[in-house]
């Protein structure tokens, strides 16, 4: 079996359900592909061997993200097709666009060597040693992260008061 | 597991993760759906994170993946802020849909 072919199932299945994410017509359509999305980026950072980020991204962007996003949507009611549509020429257009920039950035990084794996650690993304990082030498962003979410979250309950007098 | 670094050169994760942004950039001209935009700003942040810790376990520095950490935890607190404003836009003029929002327009 072809070492490579996992990155590869998992790579056609990313970039197949993120176009479905942008194309499908319903709202709650692109809310799953985007969590099985996120679900296939899980999967790669399993095979770049980040256990703990693997974790992280599967709670926080799978668990909170993704249910905040179908609460939201269920809580708006747009199951329906109500939403209006850009004219085909603006998505067109849209897609020109897009596709140009992903021209330049592939021809930027045409160019360069393929830059194989030039360590042999294979330890970096485990639990403990991002523990140790996190804990040490990060530990003052670390604890300011828990500041920011705080106020997020002051935020987002006095933004969805009834009414602010 | 070292395996795999071994068989996929840096190259890949490159082009994918610009397939994954484009595709994102596309996303938020495309659509009219302020919470679709939003969903595909999310899956830019994807593709950066991806790459992030592509180039982290190359290079065995484990500095990358804590970015990443911190990348997500801000990615949480935009989210949950972001959709407030929605819903409260919501409840107040009863569209998401962008084409609407054009107060600020002179």
């Amino acid at each position: 079996m072809n070492p490579s072919l996992p990155f590869f199932v998992l790579a056609t299945l990313s970039v197949f359900s993120a176009l479905m994410v942008v194309l499908s017509r319903k709202p709650v359509h692109s809310v799953l592909y985007l969590i099985f999305c996120f679900f296939t980026i899980g999967g790669h950072y399993l095979l770049l061997n980040a256990q703990f980020l693997f974790a992280v991204h599967i709670i926080v962007y799978a668990g909170a993200i993704m249910v905040l996003f179908l609460f939201t949507l269920m809580f708006i009611n747009m199951n329906k097709e109500l939403e209006p549509h850009k004219t085909n020429l603006l998505k067109g257009a849209a897609t020109v666009a897009a596709g140009c920039l992903l021209l330049v950035m592939v021809g930027v990084t045409k160019g360069a060597e393929s830059l194989a794996a030039n360590s042999n650690r294979t330890d970096v993304g485990t639990v403990a040693n991002l523990g140790k990082a996190l804990y040490g030498q990060y530990l003052l962003p670390f604890e300011l992260i828990s500041i920011l979410l705080l106020a997020a979250m002051v935020g987002a309950v006095l933004l969805g008061k009834k009414s602010v007098e | 597991m070292n395996s795999i670094l071994q068989y996929i050169p840096l190259n890949y994760y490159v082009a994918l993760a610009a397939i994954l942004f484009a595709i994102g950039v596309m996303g938020v001209l495309f659509r009219r759906n302020a919470i679709i935009i939003f969903m595909c700003i999310e899956l830019m942040l994807n593709a950066v994170n991806m790459l992030l810790t592509a180039f982290s376990t190359f290079h065995g520095d484990e500095s990358g993946q804590v970015m990443v950490f911190f990348i997500m935890a801000v990615a949480a607190a935009e989210v949950a802020v972001g959709l407030a404003i929605l819903v409260m836009i919501y409840n107040n003029i009863r569209t998401v849909d962008i084409d609407e929002l054009n107060k600020l327009k002179g």
